[in-house]
C-alpha cells in the first residue's frame, strides 16, 4: 500500500501518511496529558479536602511560603511557555538554529526555576518545616494573635498540637505537590536534553516535528499546574494572618 | 472449525518472522506482543490461582487448621493483587485486544507499536515488585491497600507491592492510551464509527477508563509509599489526615476498574453471538452506545463501596441510584444478545458454549449487583460471602468466561490450528459446572452471614465450604484442560482454514495466521458490520 513513502524520512513503516502519523502523536500526548490531569488531580483534590478542614491552620502555615520566589517562578516558567511556543513553531519552519535556540532558553528558564525551587526547599530544611522528625512551626505573635481571633488558643496543649500537626499536614502536601511538579521538570529537562541532538542535526521540518510539538505541549502542561499550584500554595488566605 | 486445504496456510506468517528469544523479546508486531502478554498474564493467573487452592483448602474444615491467621490473611491479598492487577485488567485488552485491534480496523499496527512493546515491559517490571513482595512474605492488607493499616500497622511487604501495582498501572495507561489512537488514526478506508465491530467499541470504551482512572489510584499508591516510609500522615487520622479519602481516592479508580475486566469481554461475546448465530447484532447502536455508557456511569457510582464508612446518608442515596442505573446499559447487553440468538442459526461450538455461560453467569453476577446497590442490603451483607459471590460472578463467571470464549474463537487466528473440539466443549462444561459449585454456595454463606476474610468460622457453615471448595476443584481442572491442548495445539495441532467459522470482519480477510503487517493490501470497506446475509452464508458451506 505505502511502498512509495517506504523510505520517507521520519515515517513510521505503519502510518499511510505525515498526516496521520502527525495526527495519532497530537492525540496521543493530548491523551497523556490527560492522564496527568487525573495523577495529579488526586493530589489536588487531597489538598483542597484538608484546606477546607483546617482553614485557618492551612492560611497561617501558608504564610510561610516565600511569595517573592514563588512570583518568579510563574514568571519564569509563563516566559518558558513562550521560548517553548517559539520552538514549536521554529520546528514548524524546519529552522535548525532558531529551534535549537528556543529550546536552549527553555533548558535555561527550566533550570532557573529547579534552582529557584532548590532555595526555597533549602530554606524550608533551615527553618524546621519540612515533614517529619525535626518538623516544628515556630508561630509569630501576629500568627498566634491571628489563630486567637479565629478560637485557636496555641496555649492549650491540645490546641497547639492541633496546630502543629495540621502546618505539618499543610507542609506534607506542599512538598507532594512542588515535588511531583519539579520532578515533571526534571524530566522535561531531561527531555529538552535528548531534542537537542535531533533538532541540531535538522531533523524536524514541516512533514516531521511532533516530537517538538508533542514535547511541548508537555511543557506547557507542567506550566500549567504550576499556574494553579502558586494561587492555591502561596496566595489563598494570605490575607488572614495580618488582620 | 474447519480444516485447511493444502494451499490456505500461509507459510510466511508473523510467527514465521523469526524464533529466537532476541525476534521476540524486541518485536513491536502486536501480534506478537499480545502472544507475550497471554503468556505472561497466563503465569499471574497460575500464581494467583494457586492461592485461591490455599484459600478453599483452608475453609474446607471450619477450624482454622491449616494455616496461620497472619498467613490467610496474605494468600487471599496475594490472589486478589495477582488476579486483578495481573490478570483480569490486562486479560483481554492486552491479549486478544493487542492481537485484533488493528486487524479488525484493517491497520498495519497500533499508532504507537514501539510504546505497545514498552507497555509489556513496565507490566514485566511491575509484576517482578509483586514478586518480590511475595517471596519477601507477601503482604497481608487486602488487594484495596485500606489505610491506616497499611500505612502504619501492617508489618508485611506493602511497599513492593504497592509500587508493582504503581508501575503495572502505567502498563494499563499506555495500552489504553495507544487503543484510543489506534482506534481514531487507524481506520481503513471506508471503515466509519459505526461499522466498528462491538470489539472495538467495547475496547474503546475500556481505555477512556484505563487512561482517565488508573492515574489516580497511582497517586493514591504514591500517598500510601510516602505515608508508609516518610509518615506523611495524609491518611493518619492522629495528625488530622482522613482514611476515608483514601477510600474515595482508591474507589474511584477501582470501581471503574471493574469495568476494565468486564467491559472487553462483552465485546468478545459480541463477536461470539453474531458469528455462531449467523446474524447481525440486535441493536447494534444501542451496544454501541450501552459500553460507552458504562463507562461513563462508572466512574460515578465509587461511593456504593462506602455505604458503611461514614458516608453521609445523601451521599449513599444519590451513589445507591447511580449504582443502578448502570443495570440499564448492561440489560442492554444481555437482552441484545439474546435478541440476536433469537431466530438466529445457533451453532454451538466451542466459543459460542463459553459466551452462554457468560451471559448466565453475568446476569446473575449483574443482578446480585443492583441487590449490593441498595443500601438496606448492603449493609446486611457487607463484608460477607455474598459480595464475594456477587464479584466472582462478574469476575471469573463473566471476565473469564469471555476470555476463554475469546480464545476458543480466535485461536485459529493466532496459532493458525484447530484445538480438539470434544475436550474444548468439555472444558467449557466442566468449567461452568466447577464456577457455579464454587460460588453459589458462597451467596448463601453470605446471605447467612458469613463474613469474609477469615480463615475460621461456626461448623454449621462447613456443608456449603465443602461444597465451594469441592467445586474450585473442578474449576480448576477445567481451566486447566484448555491450557494442556492449545499448548498442544499451538505445536502439533492441524493447520486449519484460514476462516474455520465462517465469521465475517476484516481480522478473518487476511491469512491465520496473519503476516506481519497483518494485510497484503489494506482492504477498503464498502459493506456494513456483521453483515451476515443469507449470501455468504452459502459461501461458507
Amino acid at each position: 500500500m505505502s511502498s512509495s513513502h517506504a523510505h520517507a524520512p521520519g515515517l513510521a513503516h505503519h502510518f499511510d501518511s505525515y498526516e496521520q502519523q502527525r495526527q495519532s502523536a497530537s492525540l496521543g500526548m493530548w491523551l497523556f496529558v490527560a492522564q496527568e490531569i487525573m495523577f495529579f488531580g488526586g493530589l489536588f483534590t487531597a489538598y483542597l479536602i484538608y484546606r477546607l478542614m483546617n482553614p485557618v491552620v492551612f492560611a497561617v502555615a501558608s504564610s510561610e511560603l516565600e511569595i517573592k520566589w514563588g512570583a518568579l517562578n510563574t514568571g519564569v516558567l509563563i516566559l518558558s511557555s513562550l521560548t517553548m511556543a517559539l520552538a514549536v513553531r521554529m520546528a514548524q519552519l524546519g529552522k535548525r538554529k532558531a529551534i535549537v535556540g528556543f529550546l536552549c532558553l527553555t533548558l535555561l528558564l527550566g533550570l532557573t526555576f529547579v534552582g529557584v525551587k532548590a532555595i526555597e526547599y533549602t530554606n524550608k530544611w533551615h527553618h524546621h518545616l519540612v515533614p517529619g522528625e525535626h518538623f516544628s512551626f515556630h508561630l509569630s505573635p501576629t500568627e498566634i494573635g491571628a489563630l486567637q481571633s479565629h478560637g485557636i488558643d496555641v496555649s492549650d496543649p491540645a490546641q497547639a498540637y492541633y496546630v502543629q500537626s495540621r502546618a505539618e499536614m499543610f507542609f506534607s502536601l506542599y512538598f507532594a505537590m512542588t515535588g511531583l511538579h519539579a520532578l515533571h521538570m526534571l524530566i522535561g529537562i531531561g527531555l529538552i536534553l535528548y531534542i537537542l541532538r535531533p533538532a541540531w542535526k535538522g531533523r524536524f521540518n514541516l512533514d516531521n516535528h511532533n516530537f517538538v510539538e508533542g514535547f511541548g505541549l508537555y511543557w506547557h502542561f507542567v506550566d500549567i499546574v504550576w499556574i494553579f499550584l502558586f494561587p492555591l500554595l502561596y496566595l489563598l488566605g494570605r490575607h488572614l494572618p495580618h488582620a | 472449525m474447519s480444516e485447511a486445504t493444502s494451499t490456505g496456510y500461509p507459510e510466511e506468517n508473523y510467527l514465521t518472522q523469526g524464533s529466537t528469544l532476541k525476534s521476540w523479546l524486541l518485536t513491536t508486531d502486536h501480534k506478537r506482543i499480545g502472544v507475550l502478554y497471554l503468556l505472561t498474564i497466563s503465569v499471574f493467573f497460575l500464581l494467583g490461582g494457586l492461592f485461591a487452592a490455599g484459600i478453599r483448602l483452608e475453609l474446607a474444615t471450619p477450624q482454622g487448621d491449616l494455616v496461620q491467621p497472619e498467613t490467610y490473611n496474605r494468600m487471599f491479598t496475594m490472589h486478589g493483587i495477582l488476579m486483578i492487577f495481573f490478570f483480569l485488567i490486562p486479560s483481554i485488552p492486552a491479549t486478544l485486544g493487542n492481537f485484533l485491534i488493528p486487524l479488525q480496523i484493517g491497520a498495519k499496527d497500533v499508532a504507537f507499536p514501539r510504546l505497545n512493546l514498552a507497555s509489556w515491559y513496565i507490566f514485566v517490571i511491575g509484576g517482578c515488585f509483586t514478586l518480590w513482595a511475595l517471596v519477601s512474605g507477601g503482604v497481608d492488607t487486602g488487594w484495596t491497600f485500606y489505610t491506616p493499616f497499611s500505612t502504619l500497622f501492617s508489618n508485611s511487604h506493602v511497599l513492593p507491592a504497592a509500587l508493582g501495582v504503581f508501575i503495572t498501572g502505567f502498563s494499563s495507561i499506555l495500552t489504553g492510551l495507544n487503543f484510543i489512537v489506534t482506534i481514531h488514526r487507524m481506520r481503513a478506508p471506508g471503515l466509519t464509527w459505526f461499522k466498528l465491530p462491538l470489539f472495538i467499541w467495547s475496547h474503546y470504551a475500556t481505555s477512556l477508563i484505563q487512561v482517565l482512572g488508573t492515574p489516580v489510584v497511582a497517586i493514591t499508591i504514591v500517598l500510601v509509599a510516602f505515608e508508609r516510609v516518610f509518615h506523611l500522615g495524609i491518611f493518619d487520622p492522629s495528625v488530622g489526615g482522613d482514611p476515608v479519602l483514601f477510600q474515595h481516592l482508591f474507589w474511584f479508580y477501582s470501581h471503574p476498574a471493574v469495568y476494565i475486566m468486564i467491559l472487553p469481554g462483552m465485546g468478545v461475546i459480541s463477536e461470539v453471538v453474531a458469528t455462531f448465530s449467523r446474524k447481525r447484532i440486535f441493536g447494534y447502536k444501542f451496544m454501541a452506545f450501552a459500553v460507552l455508557a458504562i463507562a461513563v456511569l462508572g466512574f460515578f457510582v465509587w461511593g456504593h463501596h462506602m455505604f458503611v464508612s461514614t458516608q453521609s446518608v445523601y451521599a449513599g442515596t444519590v451513589f445507591s441510584v447511580l449504582t443502578m442505573l448502570v443495570a440499564i446499559p448492561s440489560a442492554v447487553k444481555v437482552f441484545n444478545w439474546t435478541a440476536t440468538m433469537y431466530n438466529g442459526a445457533v451453532s454451538w461450538d466451542t466459543p459460542m458454549l463459553y459466551a452462554i455461560g457468560f451471559i448466565g453467569l453475568f446476569t446473575i453476577g449483574g443482578l446480585t449487583g443492583v441487590m449490593l446497590g441498595t443500601m438496606g442490603i448492603d449493609i446486611h451483607v457487607h463484608d460477607t460471602y455474598f459480595v464475594v459471590a456477587h464479584f466472582h460472578y462478574v469476575m471469573v463467571g463473566g471476565a473469564i468466561m469471555a476470555f476463554l470464549a475469546g480464545i476458543h474463537y480466535w485461536w485459529p487466528k493466532i496459532a493458525g490450528k484447530t484445538y480438539p473440539v470434544f475436550w474444548s466443549k468439555l472444558a467449557a462444561l466442566i468449567v461452568f459446572i466447577g464456577f457455579n459449585l464454587t460460588f453459589f454456595p458462597q451467596f448463601l454463606l453470605g446471605y447467612m452471614g458469613m463474613p469474609r476474610r477469615y480463615h475460621a468460622y461456626p461448623e454449621e457453615f462447613q456443608v456449603l465450604n465443602v461444597l465451594s471448595s469441592a467445586g474450585a476443584t473442578v474449576l480448576g481442572v477445567g481451566y486447566l484442560l484448555p491450557v494442556i491442548y492449545l499448548t498442544y495445539s499451538f505445536f502439533f495441532g492441524a493447520r486449519c482454514a484460514q476462516n474455520p467459522w465462517g465469521a465475517v470482519g476484516l481480522e478473518w480477510e487476511t491469512t491465520s495466521p496473519p503476516p506481519t503487517l497483518n494485510f497484503d493490501e489494506i482492504p477498503t470497506v464498502t459493506g456494513e458490520v456483521y453483515d451476515y446475509s443469507p449470501k455468504k452464508e452459502a459461501q461458507v458451506v
